[in-house]
């Protein structure tokens, strides 16, 4: 079975989340990068992933409360 | 005998200088280490916050998690990873807590490719050819709060360690104590449901 054998838009789909995660060895990096460049489809789906991770991380952050800073500096060993 | 005598006191309260400046060396690198690990706390809340259901747990839990830190500090290597140690201790605390709180229901909920949800929001924009930025405004916070707490713990230790605290694989690997290549396939899944449900909210809404 030779590459060809893959939809190259799968395949991209597929190295995603290890590539924004730069968890891809170089030559990966560049097979997904080569394919990103000349694929708008992909290079969309690229552009909202990123954005999609922004999103997430800021819509599940909730600050602590001073008080509970408070509290775990009271939890220090006394000098 | 007098100099015998001497020489016997000048050795003690040598002994007892030096203990006292390794005292004092001790009590210097507790204090770093406390000051340092309480750097942390936000990031060890923000994570916290979504392993159980409520701020009052968080906040109990955090609590747990730096008074245990704070007792076993000789056990944290300098120089070693800090930050990992502290969320070590964090996801061990939850996980012996039996995770009371168990939001999360026994069936896993279905995943889809990678791009599925932006194929669903681009699909329901009216604009045939959207920009990103605006197919993301179309996702809801409160959404994504409940798609992440939806997630099997498994998946959601991991997404959270990854995603919102920002470790590595291995790191993850290693505060969870699962081979890395569990915590790559839990990390894919979990991020795949998390767009599945996120995308069913989206278009039910639309």
């Amino acid at each position: 079975m030779s590459d060809f054998a893959f939809d190259p838009c799968d395949k991209c789909e597929q190295m995603m989340q290890p590539y924004l995660d730069r968890y891809l060895t170089d030559g990966e990096i560049r097979e997904a990068e080569e394919h990103l460049n000349g694929c708008e489809y992909c290079r969309r789906r690229y552009r909202f992933e990123v954005e999609f991770r922004t999103f997430v991380r800021s819509a599940v952050v909730e600050p602590m409360r001073p008080e509970l800073k408070e509290k775990l500096r009271a939890l220090r060993t006394p000098l | 005998m007098f100099t015998e005598q001497a020489a016997t006191v000048e050795r003690v309260s040598d002994t007892s200088e030096s203990a006292a400046r390794q005292l004092a060396t001790g009590a210097r690198d507790r204090v770093r280490f406390e000051e340092e690990a309480l750097d942390l706390s936000d990031q060890v809340y923000g994570v916290a916050r979504r392993l159980v259901g409520s701020r009052e747990e968080a906040e109990d839990l955090v609590q747990e998690t730096y008074a245990r830190a704070f007792r076993s500090w000789r056990s944290f290597q300098p120089g070693t990873n800090l930050r990992a140690w502290l969320f070590r201790i964090l996801t061990n605390l939850n996980i012996d807590r039996g995770r009371k709180v168990q939001r999360t229901p026994d069936m896993q909920p279905l995943e889809e490719g990678d791009y599925f949800l932006y194929n669903k929001l681009e699909e329901s924009t009216s604009d045939g050819n959207p920009d990103e930025q605006r197919v993301v405004e179309r996702l809801s916070q409160d959404d994504a709060v409940t798609a992440l707490a939806d997630l099997p713990h498994d998946f959601r230790d991991v997404v959270l360690l990854v995603d919102l605290a920002d470790f590595t694989y291995s790191d993850a690997a290693q505060i969870l104590d699962i081979p890395i290549g569990t915590v790559m396939s839990r990390l894919h899944r979990g991020r795949r449901m998390l767009k599945r449900t996120l995308a069913e909210s989206a278009v039910e809404q639309s």
